[in-house]
């Protein structure tokens, strides 16, 4: 028993990914899109967008709406193609729109890092407490993955906990159900200041998919300003981790 | 004729339901108790004026069929219950009573089931019902949620306890409503493939197919043998990283810290070969009414091919030892069990109703598309004692994951090397959904059966749209199993189900 154990441990090696800065995902991820200035996109594509993230003239892409599901990539001479480039958080709400001829460079300089003194604080240990409000799960399994020992977040002093009282920030998954919005508002007042609010996943961000129902309550964001938008449905673990390492200043 | 026969996946026009009465419904089901038929879902769609049609569908798994019945009632009607002689019916009386103010005259426990923003119940979940009670003088109660301790979807639990020993346990959901079967109205349905990926995003394959099929049995439409395989491939790849996944988190709830490392990393490999397969972990974006997105090369083959020779050989390996360590058999053994009649008699689907002994599995009874044509087969694994485990427990619940991993795995295999010979394209073009008509779909996810049925109006909209997933009957089951189980053991109870809270509460 002992030595079956042994030679699974053996074949298991060594598996975190050595440096989740500087780490490719593979090809055939949908990340950031890039549009050519030429070309235009159907009105039928446009209303088939199932996030209504799609606009034209010119042809622009909201990633706070889009769930990369590449509906508009694959529609025939579109200008759009998404790239496997994952480094996709931002700071600021309208720099997540992405217009024809918006360069990946271009997009991830507009993040920005967070003050000094957000640095000096959490630089170096970071807690977050998790909302799932409504959330469908991927985001989650997603965020938890982050702690796994593939991707490793912790070897950044960056973890999750279980209460918030314990937590640095908030991370809120799912588009806020009317049955979730005081449990949010509880989980955001017990958390001690100073406190960062991070959203993860496209109905996060916007309501996403679900942002015309009205089982949704999202006044909760007129109060409370995010500081780190993650975008992606779910985003990529790599995506979360680059988002915040990013904003405390120790990305790339 | 009280019900209608139906081929899986089958579309029938709606004036062609059978109208019997609601006693008629239970009968159906009383006489599954000796092997006839299993409820699968009960529903109602609105009709003119205050008019309810309810809309029974049964499976015979014997017999590899579907039957249809339905009931012509009215809002605020009210009926005689069937809950009390038939447990499986509870939550569907309750669902009725919510949205339509039908009420089960007689129903044991009448409160709301996910409080939806229109319903005519208490809105609010704070304004619920009351809770259980009890009295003693070791009793009390512990309250968890909606918030937990780690990442995952909020509910509430009251545990009645007494001392250490739980005497009940109260699952409250609804704080995920979203009013998903509501926007799938919105729009041509088959526009709905990402919405329908959200239902439950970590079987976001399973509700996809559901509801690809679904679009498929509205309009006719036969999808390429190709397609078939590479949604199939996806579907086996969805449950095989679950279960690892799951596997992992069962060994971290008993500290087995090994195992929660190792199976988590497998799961990574897998997920990732779906990423390889269609550009996501979890699979979304493979399925489209018609077929499937993406296609794969040789080369691509190759490479997913010795992935899951790798993984099928590293997790049995990994399993055969967890599953030998008197530690890990300690915590899983006679935990949460679940015996096979009370199984039958609440409905329990998926892994969770086979592992007490329940012969469930839309894969073989109701095989359609790749399962038909190529045939799915089980090897059930004998454990240490030679039998093959069916006891209910933890145990169970976490060996048939070994065993559906395995069994998953190399049905990948096969299905790779048909790829070669069936070279029929990708996707088949869809005709629009035809007016006035009733359909149904039936895929087997990674937590069991997983239903996408619509009501189309005369122009061929979406009239009613319904959606049940597995988690719908496992949860009472979950209740159940922790009954008279220390409190400390409900992480691996919950583990070992690991149910749905979005794809209960819609």
């Amino acid at each position: 028993m002992v030595l079956r154990l042994l030679r699974a441990r053996w074949r298991h090696g060594w598996q975190a990914v050595p440096d989740p800065v500087t780490a490719q995902v593979d090809p055939m991820f949908r990340g950031f899109p890039e549009i050519a200035k030429e070309g235009t996109l159907s009105a039928g594509t446009i209303a088939a967008c199932p996030g209504a993230a799609l606009t034209t003239n010119p042809v622009s892409i909201d990633l706070g709406k889009c769930h990369l599901c590449g509906h508009c990539a694959r529609a025939e001479n579109s200008p759009v193609r998404l790239s496997s480039r994952h480094h996709l958080g931002q700071t600021r709400r309208d720099a997540l729109v992405v217009t024809a001829g918006t360069s990946f460079e271009e997009y991830h300089a507009r993040a920005e890092k967070g003050s000094d003194e957000i640095r000096r604080l959490f630089g170096r240990s970071l807690k977050l407490r998790s909302v799932s409000a409504a959330g469908c799960n991927a985001c989650e399994m997603e965020l938890n993955a982050t702690t796994n020992a593939n991707f490793d977040m912790l070897r950044y002093g960056i973890d999750i906990v279980a209460s918030p009282r314990h937590a640095d920030a908030v991370i809120v998954t799912g588009p806020v159900s009317v049955n979730m919005a005081d449990a949010l508002e509880d989980t955001w007042n017990a958390t001690p200041a100073p406190k960062l609010l991070i959203l993860m996943g496209a109905c996060a961000i916007s309501g996403g998919l679900f942002a015309a129902s009205p089982a949704l309550d999202r006044r909760f964001f007129n109060d409370h300003t995010p500081d780190i938008y993650i975008p992606g449905c779910p985003p990529h673990p790599l995506t979360v981790v680059n988002a915040i390492l990013n904003y405390l200043g120790r990305g790339i | 004729m009280n019900r209608l026969l139906l081929k899986d996946r089958a579309a029938i026009p709606f004036d062609d339901l059978p109208t019997v009465s609601y006693e008629a419904v239970g009968d159906i089901v009383a006489g599954s108790l000796f092997g006839g038929l299993r409820l699968v879902t009960l529903f109602g769609v609105p009709e003119e004026r205050d008019i309810v049609r309810l809309v029974a569908l049964f499976a015979d798994d014997a017999q590899g069929t579907l039957a249809v019945t339905g009931v012509r009632t009215s809002r605020g009607a009210t009926l005689p219950s069937l809950t009390p002689a038939l447990p499986a019916f509870h939550l569907f009386e309750r669902q009725l009573w919510e949205e339509f103010g039908i009420v089960p005259a007689g129903h044991p426990w009448l409160k709301p089931v996910r409080y939806p923003h229109d319903a005519h119940t208490p809105r609010r979940i704070e304004e619920g019902y009351p809770y259980f009670s009890m009295e003693g003088e070791e009793t009390h109660e512990v309250a968890v949620g909606p918030v937990h301790a780690g990442v995952i979807e909020p509910g509430h639990f009251r545990f009645l306890c007494d001392g250490e020993r739980v005497n009940h346990l109260e699952i409250q959901l609804g704080y995920q409503h979203r009013g998903v079967e509501k926007l799938f109205r919105n729009g041509p349905l088959a526009s709905k493939s990402t919405l329908a990926e959200s239902v439950s995003g970590d079987a976001a394959v399973a509700h996809a197919t559901a509801h690809a099929g679904l679009v498929e049995a509205l309009g006719d439409t036969v999808i390429p043998d190709r397609a078939g395989l590479l949604r199939a491939i996806g579907l086996e790849l969805e449950r095989a990283g679950i279960h690892l996944g799951d596997l992992s988190a069962l060994c971290n709830d008993i500290g087995y810290l090994p195992g929660t490392q190792m199976f988590a990393v497998m799961r990574t490999d897998i997920i990732n070969t779906s990423l390889a397969l269609c550009g996501c972990r979890f699979g979304r974006g493979l399925i489209t009414p018609g077929g499937v997105n993406y296609d794969i090369d040789d080369r691509k083959k190759d490479r997913i091919a010795r992935t899951v020779i790798r993984i099928r050989d590293n997790a049995g390996l990994l399993a055969a030892a967890v599953f030998d360590d008197q530690s890990v058999l300690a915590r899983f053994e006679k935990t949460g069990t679940v015996d096979t009649d009370t199984a039958r008699a609440i409905g329990l689907v998926g892994p969770a109703g086979r592992a007490s002994g329940l012969a469930c599995d839309i894969r073989l009874t109701h095989p359609t598309d790749a399962y038909a044509r190529h045939r799915f087969t089980k090897r059930p694994l004998r454990n240490g004692d030679g039998r093959v485990a069916v006891s209910g427990d933890v145990y169970a619940r976490a060996f048939i994951r070994h065993q559906e991993i395995q069994d998953s795995l190399r049905y990948v295999l096969e299905l790779l090397g048909h790829l070669a010979v069936a070279k029929d394209g990708i996707a088949a073009p869809v005709a629009p959904p035809r007016p006035g008509m009733i359909a149904f779909s039936l895929t087997e996810g990674w937590r069991g059966e997983t239903l996408h049925a619509a009501v189309t109006g005369g122009e061929g909209e979406t009239r009613r749209y319904h959606i049940k997933d597995a988690s719908f009957h496992n949860w009472f089951g979950l209740a159940l199993a922790v009954r008279d189980n220390g409190v400390s053991d409900f992480p691996l109870c919950n583990k070992s189900f690991n149910l749905s809270y979005c794809g209960f509460d819609l």
